[in-house]
């Protein structure tokens, strides 16, 4: 080939080969990320010193030496001599407490029936490939859950599930006139039923597969929040997209509404609405009602958490091109039609790193109920057992217990959604 | 794309007396932008137009309006003896008579390649999923990737992409196709694939309004061409009227600047 020449043309292709050694594999990853620079180097060393004092010096001696079966905290103190060790009877000796609050003993297997059906009732929710029929499960989950958890005549939980049941069918016969006719008819039949058995029951309903009934103020400890977390978490997520929707909608009253409450609820703190559903909201309701304050706080973390997701939602909604809106449109798909088989599915995928962030935040949030003089699982440790002669000055081993407790379902519902997202993505990019 | 003259002659004898889509001094604006003025265009069962224009002409505008994606404020547009009127009832029937495709393909990502193509056929058309699936297979088989069923659209190229939208349009059965710029945003090799397509599409007596820049595609598939400036219709004619013979300077210079490189 001569200098001034710029033809080539290639007679055999080169054959893959493996890349070399010192650049592949663990002593690759080793170099590059522990060992780049002398500096990273430095702050290797460093970093392992601290985790070796952290784990071997710190947390394993006070495990290892922990004592858990003695009946209160001088004990433990006389046992341990001075020696590093946490006192861990506290976790045997009260946890009922801990976990059921003041639940009576004997009723505890309701509370756990109703956690092992939850569990149940969400499989076939999170996990598609499990066979439909489960969700019948699903539907049913509150109503026994209700029933196992509080107790008293089955009829009470099931005449709500016979209203619900008779207002869908009324919704779906007038749904094709249109969607309005629909929605009020369904609410209007359901709202009647609901009087008549009200009427029909009276104040002592038969007792028929009568459970003995648990006060709200007995219901406690960590059930208590994930009784609060689950429930809230499944009504704010219809609520959210119903929101989100409604700030979108073309109807100026709808989206003047939504804005409105989203905006509001996002401006206030969460312990005002706790405060608000403790003592304010007794001056607006007629003395004799009897409204349960979990109810009340319910109602309050339900509406905090699904104007934050409303807010998770819309950015996902924003975030889909105009062509998918378009697309569905042209196609002649109605506005129901095309929010739930093409807008919704594809903007909710986007949004569940959002929704998770929501769903994880609302849940350890459950705990501020403690201030309202609830006995959830912090309430419980601050109040009934802290402050006892027996127990008085523990609290690395109660509030880590209560830590790890959160921890793992958090971690739980973070791990989840990762894999969601992994199942979800179809996009290949 | 060579046709033959017979394929040409076959495809006019399709053209009828009957109206498919009448537009009657159709305005619109943006705000205080007059996009759309006075449009007037007849557009007759199996006929097969093109419209062309510099960007920003209305041209896109246009066929928007006929299938309601776009608001008109003055004027009336009848779609298959359908006045178009603000009712959704109404706009949702025309919708699904008439077949849209988009140049950015929208397909929806998170379906398979078949329930993109039976989704509306199913939920629109209530018509069972056995048999929306039949009809999805034989359009996909049309368009020459029946193979590609189970796939997502994320994992097919934009020519094939845009040959599923077309057959996802299809699937409804439309009486009426809309094509805007079908092919402005593939690559070289794949405008042939869906132009292709079209033309099949076309010699099938499909009525078709298809804004483009294929002046190939215009002069051998097309027997009318639109040319477009500023919000109206400047010349319409003929395609070998207008590409030998066009009459007024602004279409012109627009065929100098499209065809002279």
């Amino acid at each position: 080939m001569s200098d001034t020449s710029v033809a080539f043309v290639r007679t055999e292709s080169i054959p893959p080969s493996a890349p070399p050694t010192a650049e592949s594999g663990v002593i690759k990853w080793v170099r590059e990320n522990l060992f780049s620079s002398v500096t990273n180097s430095i702050l290797t060393v460093l970093s392992l010193l601290a985790i070796y004092y952290f784990v071997f010096q710190l947390v394993g001696p006070w495990v290892a030496n922990g004592i858990w079966d003695t009946d209160s905290r001088r004990e433990c103190l006389e046992r341990l001599q001075g020696e590093t060790g946490g006192c861990f009877s506290v976790l045997t000796q009260r946890w009922h407490q801990l976990i059921f609050g003041r639940y009576p003993l004997d009723a505890y297997w309701r509370p756990t029936t109703a956690f092992i059906l939850m569990i149940v009732a969400f499989a076939p929710v999170l996990f598609a490939s499990l066979p439909r029929q489960l969700l019948i499960v699903t539907g049913l989950f509150p109503f026994i859950a209700y029933w196992l958890i509080w107790g008293g005549t089955i009829l009470s939980p099931l005449s709500v599930l016979v209203g619900i049941i008779l207002g869908y069918v009324v919704y779906s016969r007038l749904v094709d006139r249109s969607f309005a006719t629909g929605f009020v008819g369904g609410i209007l039949v359901a709202v009647a039923f609901w009087m008549i058995a009200g009427l029909v029951l009276g104040e002592n309903p038969p007792a028929i597969l009568a459970l003995p009934e648990v006060e709200s103020r007995d219901i406690g400890g960590f059930m208590l929040n994930m009784v609060i977390g689950v429930v809230c978490l499944s009504l704010s997520l219809p609520f959210g997209i119903a929101l989100a929707l409604g700030r979108q909608s073309s109807m100026p009253i709808i989206k003047f509404f939504s804005v409105i409450f989203i905006e509001f609820i996002r401006g206030v703190p969460l312990i005002t609405l706790l405060f608000v559903a403790s003592v304010v909201l007794a001056y607006f309701l007629p003395p004799q009602a009897n409204f349960d304050i979990i109810v009340r706080v319910m109602i309050m973390v339900t509406l905090f958490a699904s104007a934050y997701i409303a807010e998770v939602i819309r950015g996902g909604l924003a975030a889909l091109p105009r062509g998918q809106y378009e697309a569905a449109d042209s196609l002649g798909l109605d506005y129901a039609q095309s929010m739930r088989l093409i807008i919704l599915p594809q903007a909710l995928k986007i949004s569940i790193p959002g929704i998770v962030n929501v769903a994880v935040g609302l849940f350890k949030d459950t705990t501020l109920v403690s201030v309202i003089s609830m006995f959830d699982l912090v309430g419980m440790i601050r109040g009934p057992i802290v402050s006892t002669t027996d127990w008085q000055g523990i609290y690395w081993e109660l509030y880590g217990f209560a830590a790890l407790l959160f921890f793992v379902c958090c971690y739980g519902i973070s791990q989840y959604s990762q894999w969601l997202e992994r199942q979800l993505q179809t996009d290949h990019r | 794309m060579a046709m033959t003259d017979d394929a040409i002659a076959h495809m006019d004898a399709k053209v009828s007396d009957e109206v498919a889509i009448s537009i009657e001094n159709m305005n619109k604006w943006y705000g205080t932008f007059h996009v759309l003025r006075d449009i007037d265009l007849t557009v007759y069962r199996g006929e097969r137009i093109v419209i062309c224009g510099p960007s920003g002409s209305g041209k896109s505008t246009l066929i928007r309006c006929i299938n309601a994606l776009e608001e008109h404020q003055k004027g009336a547009i009848t779609v298959d003896g359908t006045l178009l009127s603000s009712d959704i009832k109404n706009i949702d029937t025309i919708r699904s008579e008439v077949g849209m495709v988009f140049q950015h393909f929208n397909l929806f990502p998170h379906l398979t390649i078949l329930e993109n193509c039976t989704l509306a056929p199913i939920w629109v058309r209530k018509i069972p999923k056995k048999e929306a699936e039949e009809t999805a297979m034989h359009f996909l088989t049309k368009v020459k990737i029946p193979e590609q069923a189970n796939k997502y659209p994320g994992q097919l190229s934009g020519g094939q992409q845009q040959r599923v939208a077309i057959a996802r349009s299809l699937c409804m059965r439309p009486r009426i196709m809309l094509f805007d710029e079908p092919t402005s945003a593939l690559d070289p090799e794949m405008i042939k694939e869906v132009l292709d397509t079209m033309i099949e599409l076309a010699e099938e007596g499909m009525t078709m309004l298809c804004v483009t820049h294929e002046m190939g595609f215009a002069r051998q598939v097309a027997n009318r061409v639109i040319f477009m400036d500023d919000g109206q219709i400047v010349e319409q004619n003929e395609p070998e009227e207008f590409f030998m013979n066009p009459k007024s300077d602004r279409t012109k210079l627009f065929l100098s600047q499209i065809l002279g490189h």
